[in-house]
């Protein structure tokens, strides 16, 4: 690794202010951005650790139902505090990575990250989410921009996800058992007014939402409704784990996975 | 250089770091507590866990200045006060849940933290735990039955697969 100063700051407005010095880089658990220091792929001049702001800690239900989850709250709280509320949300964040990086990876992390193989932007995106930053709300529709690309400005933190609680919901990851992270993996969540339907791990843009898979499930919501229907493998990630195709092809087994075990 | 002071093993520990310098390094190099080993350098192994305020932690992945003022816990601690090896670690002895022994002290600090949320897991459970733990003597159902064994339950029916 470079050598970077650290800053720890304790609250949203102390972060923002250090993250306006020169080369400055956030770090919420550093479970992805401290392998990357270690691989020089980054060089920050200053880290601003956002672990100790304790406003951007824990789980609330706000006024219209949804479940808020502070910015920098840990998988495994989550995974337990979020279970009675939204099991599906809680299942995904309990099969993140393994139990030592669930201890100190983020949401906030993981969200601002976007990486094309992460659990939590398609929980985001099926959920219809908000995510709340230290300036602006921003819709989940409007957030991801591509692989590893947000709508997020320089020096802007995610303070709180809000999720709206699908009438049911389920997360199902086909795991590529070297890194812990999807080769594919698909969230569907049902609405009252519809379905939607998120992959991740699969396309060089990043996460996404299958909409011919939303139209027919919100037609009928079973498993036969998206048997007929083909992804084309181009534009899908290809690497020595499996093929453009092959993902392609994985993306509508996972569905047809997430909906059976809903129905 | 940025002073850091924490509690490690039950004792006040503080030294001299680098922004960069990580937890396991400290561990390591500055209190000597060579126990916590490097295996990876890209936090897939776990040979370098340890707890942090109660939680297992890759102590690989963490900055040496973000464990400032916390309580941790190494491998160096889990011997009883006699210095005999405790529950775990005599259950890993008598089920030969070691080979090299290099990931041995992860496993350990693993099998503590289950133990703890988890008093009587089932094999299964035992296995998903230590997804982020890699024996590359590839000694795996050993290390469970062994800690199946420190959980108190019955192994004798655990035959080798």
């Amino acid at each position: 690794m470079y050598n970077f100063d650290v800053e720890k700051p304790t609250s949203i407005a102390d972060a923002v202010k250090a993250l306006g010095r020169e080369e400055a880089q956030p770090m919420s658990g550093g479970q992805t951005l401290i392998p990357t220091l270690k691989a020089r792929l980054a060089m920050p001049s200053v880290l601003v650790s956002l672990k100790g702001i304790a406003e951007m800690q824990g789980i609330c239900t706000d006024d219209a139902g949804r479940i808020c989850i502070g910015g920098g709250t840990v998988h495994a709280v989550v995974a337990k505090e979020a279970a009675a509320q939204y099991p599906a949300l809680a299942g995904l964040a309990a099969r993140i990575g393994d139990p030592a990086v669930r201890n100190r990876g983020t949401i906030g992390g993981s969200v601002a990250n976007n990486d094309p193989s992460a659990c939590y932007p398609a929980a985001v995106l099926a959920s219809g989410a908000t995510i709340v930053t230290n300036a602006r709300e921003i819709a989940a529709d409007d957030f991801f921009e591509g692989m590893f690309a947000t709508a997020l400005d320089e020096g802007e933190i995610i303070t709180e996800v809000k999720f709206p609680i699908p009438e049911k919901a389920h997360y199902e990851k086909f795991i590529q058992p070297a890194s812990r992270f999807p080769l594919v993996a698909v969230y569907v969540a049902k609405f009252a007014d519809g379905v939607r339907v998120a992959v991740t791990g699969a396309s060089e843009n990043g996460v996404f939402r299958w909409t011919e898979a939303e139209d027919a499930l919100s037609g009928n919501f079973s498993a036969d409704a998206v048997a007929g229907l083909k992804i084309d493998g181009s534009g899908m990630i290809g690497d020595l784990h499996g093929t453009g195709d092959y993902r392609a092809h994985l993306i509508g087994v996972m569905t047809k996975r997430a909906v059976a075990a809903l129905a | 250089m940025t002073q850091v002071k924490m509690t490690v093993n039950g004792k006040a520990a503080s030294g001299d770091v680098e922004g960069r310098t990580l937890l396991a390094s400290f561990l390591r190099d500055n209190l000597k507590l060579t126990g916590t080993h490097i295996g990876c350098d890209t936090s897939q192994c776990g040979a370098c866990v340890v707890h942090v305020n109660g939680e297992a932690v890759k102590a690989c992945t963490m900055l040496a200045v973000e464990a400032d003022g916390a309580d941790v816990k190494t491998i160096e601690s889990m011997a009883n006060a006699d210095g005999s090896l405790n529950t775990i670690q005599q259950a890993f002895q008598d089920h030969h849940g070691l080979q090299c022994g290099f990931c041995t002290p992860g496993m350990v600090m693993s099998a503590s933290a289950l133990l703890k949320d988890n008093p009587k897991p089932t094999v299964a459970e035992v296995r998903h735990y230590l997804d982020g733990n890699i024996c590359r003597c590839t000694g795996y159902h050993n290390i469970v039955k062994a800690i199946m064994a420190a959980s108190g339950q019955d192994v004798s029916a655990l035959a080798a697969e």
